[in-house]
């Protein structure tokens, strides 16, 4: 026991809304450089290009895509709110902006997935 | 007519300093019995070694504000029925502040940062001058009464995970303060008070997680009001009237 209080944060529906938010955007970041591999590839050539796009169609990359659907739609809708919450009248409808943000970004992320 | 004693309770009193130890304690339970109610019954009939700090006892003054069941609370108005788990209870002084000794917080980083943020009232007037006269109803008179009630007990500062994280950060009371006075149509102090809220550690750290509305006793909404800060700063900023 290192003194009286226990060393983890509160973890309330908000506190894990805004970690899912810092983590999308750690997440997109670190997939910047392989969508700029794929634009160099169209400069490279066809053929190249026509490989890696083949090789996008394997179930497990397109797994992988609609993960980073859904953490691209939710990074987008976590900052609107907190646009929303800086910018704007208090709202007290708080947890159920960020339940909304994430429930968006679920249904697009399933939608593209039963699209593909 | 001595009460009846019908049961007990189990209680775990954080003892020392940081580096101290919890205590287990058998205390009897008693009817529309609060914390603070457990923590003065050890006192007295157990352990007169045992520090802990109160005054009022009547949700006034502020200073009994301990950690229970892993929360922060105002003891004297918290009961035991309400925060007891499985028959126990472990209360401990106030996270995010240093121990002075056993449930006792060191409130100086509290305060200090009260300071910080510029948590004073600037006159604007003399006392030659007549009374100012605020309406009530004034928009700017609705936003600072709706914050004005804070005791000062930093249970809200014990609850933010932003705190915890960052020492710089000024916490919620002390912005919630400076937001009242920000609306406060009488104070003169709001250019130097804006740039405060706006520097390192200030309104802009704030994440957003409510622990401080959830948790408060007053049942204020500090998020809400450093939201306000941060709106209202970033319109001094584009004014130009930062700094």
């Amino acid at each position: 026991m290192t003194g009286p209080h226990n060393a983890a944060y509160r973890r309330d529906a908000l506190w894990i809304f805004a970690q899912i938010h810092r983590v999308s955007g750690v997440l997109l970041a670190i997939f910047l450089p392989v969508h700029f591999l794929a634009l160099g590839l169209a400069i490279e050539g066809e053929a190249r290009l026509q490989g890696f796009i083949a090789w996008t169609q394997n179930p497990f990359v397109k797994l992988a895509e609609t993960a980073l659907l859904f953490t691209l739609a939710v990074h987008l809708l976590g900052g609107l709110r907190v646009l929303v919450i800086e910018n704007l009248p208090w709202r007290p409808q708080q947890k159920q902006m960020a339940l909304g943000a994430a429930a968006i970004a679920a249904v697009v992320a399933v939608a593209f997935l039963l699209s593909v | 007519m001595t009460p009846e004693v019908a049961e007990t309770v189990e209680v775990s009193l954080w003892r020392g300093r940081e580096d101290g130890r919890y205590q287990t304690f058998t205390v009897p339970l008693r009817q529309s019995q609060t914390v603070l109610d457990i923590v003065t019954w050890v006192q007295r009939h157990a352990d007169p070694t045992l520090s802990y700090r109160f005054a009022c006892r009547v949700g006034v003054c502020g200073s009994c504000a301990m950690t229970v069941n892993g929360k922060p609370r105002w003891t004297c108005r918290t009961h035991v029925s309400k925060v007891v788990d499985d028959g126990k209870l472990e209360i401990g002084p106030l996270a995010n502040l240093p121990v002075i000794k056993d449930l006792t917080a060191d409130m100086a980083p509290f305060f200090e940062k009260w300071q910080k943020a510029e948590g004073r009232f600037v006159p604007s007037q003399t006392r030659a001058d007549n009374l100012a006269v605020v309406s009530p109803e004034s928009a700017e008179r609705r936003t600072a009464d709706a914050a004005i009630e804070c005791i000062n007990c930093g249970v809200c500062y014990a609850a933010c995970d932003t705190v915890r994280w960052n020492d710089s950060y000024m916490g919620p009371a002390a912005l919630n303060r400076a937001w009242t006075l920000v609306n406060d149509v009488r104070d003169a102090g709001n250019r130097s008070r804006l740039s405060a809220v706006a520097s390192d550690g200030g309104c802009h750290n704030c994440h957003s997680h409510q622990s401080c509305e959830q948790l408060c006793p007053a049942n204020l909404n500090p998020t809400a009001s450093i939201a306000g800060l941060k709106r209202r700063t970033m319109q001094a900023y584009i004014k130009g009237e930062l700094g």
